[in-house]
């Protein structure tokens, strides 16, 4: 036995007595998408690792967040970590009950986490979350249908291209869609969606003072534009559909092009569960001609420790494994590299096995291209792409994406969705005391 | 006498009444038929009804997901547990005002009632800040006293209803007798009133196993039943119909089987007094 | 017949059920008009002091409340006449003669079983999705157009879901009612040249009084508070918010606990209304 196996025996034997007496068993809230579900399957490996067991609360997304968010105003300590987004993390860092990330290890190397994912993720410059995975918006589209249609797409379209494009694709006949879009309620749904969207008119939601601009010609431009292109070439009953059943629409092929998450490009590029996976390009969120920000969002879902938790050390054991360098490639490894947590770190954009991945520089670009401090084309007081970081907000867009929905569902017109929209969102922020 | 019916009559009644009933159960008949089909073929169009590929696969993505035992066994532990509990407590109760009553039974029985009009999402937060204090967040037992305190008007007032129509004469007999209050209770009410208190316990265990918003915010990991473990299939990425469907079988069959070995007994006591 | 032992002896018994009802009824009702009175906003630092009438002001006078005070009565209306009509017909047919009665009977009563979340979640994706939807495919297959059922027709598809999941319900009382019908009395009526219709109306209809009222005043405290059949299928959107949902919109989403609170409060107060309504009107038949 030479003297490093030795060594490296007896350091085993340190780390596997020293694991044995700590042993503890983590409650961890999650959502039910892919990558978390993934997670969960390779837990056995964070155990072997460190002993640590860990019990899994898996939810819907809705579900989930009040559930978390019950628990965490209340300081219920049901969970010792909790899959949270970036529009929690700022808020609830700054009421000091996560518990801050600032001393992980250096073999975490959270230098390495993008400076978007990073910024997003802190408050006051303190991370407060670390991101298993992180994404933006970019469009995907079928490469055969856009030839049919003798089109072009380019790298950084506009939606006027956009809308030419969903005409020339649309073929009811066949079951064909041009475009496929969220309508459904709900802030973090077609509340969202509408939100980048009227940013890449120019719109924004409050001005510098904090009152409501849904009187403002930018976002009846903006929403006029979405409903006129949906209702002609969307399809039926998009009014309810989100972000899963656009996928699966796409999948199916039901679908010329789409625009949401960029973590969706696994998926339908996934032979296993596409029935297109060959036949998907992508470009960059589109904007109006002209104006300078495009509809790209920024999202994260990230891990937090709830201040004031027992296993404290045991759950940023967890943290640093499940966002560290190794768990993506214990992935690539059994998954593949396409099915790695995207977004969320430099160095696996910088590898090359992953710079072979259609959609990773797509990805990049389009993570690059939203500045959450610098969301819309007029300043505003938030920070935010997609959501505005206030605790009042997700309450008042649900609200405010309902009335869209109802648009969609040709229950009302443009005019008065946005009249019922500043006037809800004005008395919020009433209650709120701005 | 009833009357001799035609065979005619009894075969256009029959028809009639599966046809009728098929199309009631259909909606579970495609979820179970869909959870043994591959995705695609859930989606199929025209629709496959009975010759596909019968395969458990989504089961056996289901269960490595999530251990469905652990859940069920919460499920069966908390509507059980929640509905003898209650049932403990509100067989005395109805006894009473069955045998008993007095000018404000009635108002008793609808107050009870009206306590269940108070929504619930309006004192979660005051519920789940008493469970901290207390300690039952995701426990068992926590559970099993929020939903025995939720379906206890309904219990006691099923059973105040079947001991009613219990007649007064036999326990006057059995004092007569010079049977003792407990006697009275296990030798005469009690053989008299289980086919009631079983509809009862049956009804409610039903209530409580589906009980979705405090099974669900009440609990985390150690506690939650299966309306948790379908909260996690709601809306999962791409094709998922056939997954769902079989997480969806899975949270139903228990208390389907159940509810259907003991049908007889359910269509028997289901009255609420209502038959006079 | 009561001596004053054993009314004394039926006081302590009662005692266990009405105490704890009355502290699960007391301790959430009194936390909930205490906290209807605060500013309590958790994501700020929960409880910020008085407020006076200010969450009750701002709840009603929300261009949310009032309709969403008609969608409850919609639904729980539409829902009570739906499964009474129809729970009445089935009862009638269930109690006619004919092969595989038990059969027939566990089909129908199956819903009941069938958890509201479990229910919403198919009825949505596998029946109503205007794509993949088995609805669509009917559609489709005779030329038509496919619905987008939960947003076209958002509340007819509410009523349908939660009637599906009620009408076990209702059937098993009214057939236990008809069951007990004297079968002579019919027979009685036929001879005597009574159709078919009359002996409906005049006897079978007036010996059901009793049971509907139960199925009514039952139904109704259980559909005051659907939440998960909207959360799932709709989320309160295109008109189908009712008062329970709104409640849990201010709480939870809007993290306002103060002003959903003030909420609870009307919940109650229409709950309570909508009970004196039911009393004025089959209260005479519960003779309770």
């Amino acid at each position: 036995m030479t003297l490093k196996g030795a060594f490296l025996a007896a350091s085993a034997l340190v780390s596997v007595t020293a694991t044995a007496l700590s042993a503890e068993v983590l409650t961890i809230a999650t959502v039910n998408n892919g990558d978390m579900v993934r997670m969960q399957k390779l837990t056995d490996d964070f155990t072997a690792k460190t002993g640590h067991e860990v019990n899994w609360v898996t939810l819907e997304e809705n579900t989930l967040r009040t559930r978390v968010t019950t628990d965490i105003t209340t300081k219920g300590g049901a969970f010792d970590i909790m899959t949270i987004g970036m529009y929690e993390t700022p808020i609830w860092g700054a009421n000091g009950w996560l518990v801050p990330l600032d001393d992980l290890s250096a073999d975490y190397d959270a230098d390495d986490i993008l400076p978007a994912m990073r910024q997003g993720l802190s408050h006051d410059g303190t991370l407060y979350a670390a991101p298993f995975y992180g994404e933006s918006s970019m469009i995907m589209y079928r490469t055969d249908l856009m030839q049919e249609a003798g089109l072009e797409m380019p790298k950084a379209p506009t939606w006027e291209f956009i809308r030419e494009a969903a005409a020339a694709m649309t073929d009811r006949e066949k079951d064909i869609n041009g475009i496929c879009l969220r309508g459904k309620a709900g802030w973090g749904e077609g509340g969202a969606f509408i939100t980048v969207t009227a940013n890449s008119f120019g719109a924004r939601w409050f001005d510098e003072n904090w009152t409501p601009q849904f009187d403002q010609p930018e976002w009846e431009e903006a929403l006029t534009f979405f409903v006129d292109m949906m209702n002609n070439y969307g399809p039926p009953g998009y009014a309810t559909n989100g972000f899963n059943e656009n996928l699966s629409l796409f999948q199916q092929g039901k679908c010329g092009m789409w625009i949401d998450a960029t973590v969706a490009a696994s998926f339908v590029t996934n032979p296993d569960d596409s029935t297109v996976a060959d036949k998907v390009g992508f470009a960059l969120a589109p904007n109006k001609e002209g104006v300078e920000k495009r509809a790209n969002w920024l999202w994260a879902w990230a891990l937090a420790i709830p201040a004031g938790t027992q296993k404290e050390e045991a759950a940023k054991q967890f943290i640093e494994w499940a966002t560290s360098k190794e768990y993506i490639e214990l992935v690539a490894a059994n998954e593949g590299w396409a099915n790695v947590p995207p977004g969320a770190r430099q160095s696996l954009y910088d590898n090359p096995e992953y710079q072979k991945v259609p959609f990773a520089q797509m990805t990049l670009d389009s993570i690059l291209a939203a500045d959450p401090n610098d969301p819309t084309v007029d300043p505003v007081p938030y920070v935010g792409v997609q959501f505005v970081a206030i605790p009042e907000f997700a309450g008042i867009a649900t609200d405010v994406s309902q009335e869209f929905s109802a648009v969609y569902a040709g229950q009302q017109t443009v005019a008065e969705a946005l009249e019922k929209a500043q006037a809800l969102t004005l008395d919020a922020m009433e209650a709120a005391g701005y | 006498m009833a009357r001799a019916v035609t065979t005619q009559r009894k075969a256009i009644n029959t028809a009639f009444a599966w046809g009728v009933g098929l199309l009631i159960f259909f909606p579970i008949l495609w979820t179970i038929l869909t959870s043994f089909k591959t995705e695609a073929q859930a989606i199929s169009d025209p629709p496959v009804f009975l010759f596909f590929d019968w395969t458990l696969e989504n089961y056996a993505a289901v269960q490595e997901r999530s251990n469905y035992a652990r859940f069920l066994w919460n499920s069966i532990i908390i509507a059980v547990g929640s509905t003898i509990l209650g049932t403990i407590i509100a067989v005395p109760a109805a006894w009473s005002m069955a045998f008993v009553p007095s000018k404000r039974t009635k108002d008793i029985l609808l107050w009870m009632l009206s306590t269940k009009m108070l929504p619930a999402v309006g004192v979660l937060y005051p519920i789940y800040l008493l469970f901290i204090r207390l300690g039952w967040l995701d426990t068992q037992i926590g559970l099993v006293l929020v939903l025995m305190l939720i379906n206890l008007p309904i219990i006691v007032w099923m059973l105040y209803t079947y001991f009613r129509e219990i007649p007064g004469e036999i326990l006057e007999a059995a004092r007569m007798d010079g049977a003792s209050l407990k006697d009275e209770i296990i030798y005469v009410l009690t053989p008299m009133a289980v086919p009631g208190i079983a509809s009862t316990i049956l009804l409610n265990i039903i209530l409580a196993w589906n009980e979705a918003f405090w099974t669900l915010n009440l609990t985390a990991a150690n506690a939650a039943p299966l309306t948790a473990f379908i909260a996690s299939y709601s809306s999962p990425e791409g094709l998922f119909y056939a997954k769902l469907s079989a997480a969806s079988v899975m949270a139903i069959a228990p208390i389907l089987i159940m509810g259907w070995f003991s049908q007889k007994q359910l269509v028997r006591g289901l009255t609420f007094g209502a038959v006079k | 017949m009561a001596t004053q032992h054993s009314r004394s002896a039926a006081r302590l018994m009662m005692a266990p059920a009405v105490f704890l009802l009355l502290v699960w009824m007391l301790v959430p009702l009194s936390m909930t008009l205490w906290f209807s009175f605060r500013k309590y906003l958790p994501l700020r630092g929960g409880d910020l002091g008085w407020a006076g009438f200010d969450n009750y002001v701002r709840f009603v006078t929300s261009s949310s409340f009032w309709p969403s005070v008609m969608t409850t009565l919609i639904i729980v209306g539409g829902v009570l006449v739906v499964t009474v009509m129809f729970g009445v017909l089935l009862a009638i047919l269930l109690d006619q003669p004919m092969w595989g009665q038990g059969v027939v009977r566990i089909l129908v009563i199956a819903p009941f079983f069938v958890m509201p979340t479990v229910s919403a979640l198919v009825w949505k994706n596998m029946f109503m999705d205007p794509t993949n939807g088995l609805f669509a495919h009917l559609w489709r297959f005779f030329g038509a157009e496919p619905i987008s059922w939960l947003s076209e027709a958002s509340l007819p598809s509410l009523v349908m879901i939660v009637s599906w999941q009620w009408l076990p319900f209702a059937t098993l009382i009214l057939l236990t009612a008809i069951q007990s019908l004297d079968s002579e009395q019919l027979e009685a009526a036929e001879m005597d040249g009574a159709s078919p219709l009359s002996r409906f109306f005049y006897i079978i209809l007036p010996h059901l009084s009793r049971a509907i009222t139960i199925v009514v005043l039952i139904q109704t405290i259980f559909l005051l508070s659907i939440f998960a059949e909207i959360f799932v299928t709709t989320s309160g959107a295109f008109g189908t918010k009712t008062l329970t949902y709104l409640i849990f919109q201010r709480v939870l989403e809007s993290q306002n606990v103060g002003l959903g609170s003030a909420g609870g409060v009307y919940a109650i107060i229409l709950a309570n209304i909508v009970a004196l309504f039911l009393m004025r009107i089959v209260g005479k038949n519960l003779d309770a």
